[in-house]
């Protein structure tokens, strides 16, 4: 595990995955593209023909239920309530787009550079070009990921020993990993794009 | 929209006129709050990123949100308050907007 590099000709940022790592990547990616689809879908249609139509153009207004769905798509005013509402309604629906869009984009990736749909191959490496653009797109996937699991975990500011001090076999101990993991990936991939 | 009206002459006195004009211009800021969660690498990419700030200024935004809490990081109109603010989200930073005081 190495993380990405820039490679110095094609300037494309680069990282090899054993497929194990790819697996991993993909299911917390697919997990970000259910939460972000899922909450949508359960969203209330009135059935008055009118309505339905207004509810389509104009998204929820009011903070989501779901924590990491609330941090996610954080409350813009503040102290101002209808200015809030108003701003969610209009940018929520299209960041949950860009958000699944970037995490389907790894998902994509993973599977185009050989993860077959189920892994059983012991050995398989698996090799991940990425153009700029979709580098970035990988960094705010990386990102929200992040955010997902700190928010789910209760990650608090320098609670690092109190993460350590957890038996390893403890699920939280192990999602926690993987959220340091994520976070060394992502570290590498910022200094990829800056070299 | 707004109607068309015959500029009136009002007489201004010249000194006042660039530090006032730029205070009405930039009514509104974007602040952007620490959180436990993002790299500070990671902050001070994304504010070179979007706001083309060059490294030095990136770094000492990030720091001040990092050790204070918070900090503005842009000013400007509602509008485009309202744009940086989902920039930052897209980028899942915890940003808010307010009058600027």
């Amino acid at each position: 595990m190495n993380g990405f590099v820039r490679h110095r000709a094609s300037r494309r940022v680069i990282a090899t995955f054993t497929g194990f790592e790819a697996d991993l990547l993909r299911s917390l990616a697919s997990q970000m593209v259910e939460l972000l689809r899922n909450e949508r879908a359960e969203t209330h249609v009135p059935d008055d023909p009118f309505d339905a139509m207004v509810a389509e153009f104009s998204g929820a207004a009011t903070i989501p239920d779901d924590p990491v769905l609330a941090r996610l798509f954080p409350t813009a005013y503040p102290e101002d309530e209808d200015a809030a509402a108003d701003f969610r309604r209009f940018t929520e629906g299209r960041l949950r787009d860009g958000k699944a869009a970037a995490a389907g984009l790894i998902i994509d990736t993973l599977e185009e550079a050989g993860l077959p749909p189920e892994l059983t191959e012991d050995g398989l490496m698996i090799d991940v070009e990425l153009e700029e653009p979709d580098a970035e797109a990988w960094l705010s996937a990386f990102t929200d990921i992040r955010l997902a699991l700190a928010t789910r975990l209760g990650v608090e500011a320098d609670d690092e020993d109190y993460w350590m001090s957890l038996p390893d076999e403890d699920p939280r101990a192990q999602a926690h990993d993987i959220y340091d993991w994520v976070g060394y990936l992502q570290e590498t991939l910022v200094e990829a794009l800056n070299d | 929209m707004g109607r068309v009206s015959a500029p009136s002459p009002v007489e201004v006195d010249p000194s006042l006129l660039d530090e006032e004009m730029t205070r009405a211009d930039k009514p509104w800021v974007t602040l952007v709050w620490d959180d436990p969660v993002n790299l500070m690498s990671y902050v001070s990419y994304v504010f070179q990123k979007y706001f083309g700030y060059d490294k030095s200024k990136a770094e000492r935004l990030m720091l001040q949100v990092h050790n204070e809490g918070k900090t503005v990081v842009s000013s400007g109109t509602r509008e485009e308050m309202e744009r940086d603010v989902q920039a930052m989200h897209e980028y899942g930073l915890w940003a808010t907007m307010e009058r600027s005081g």
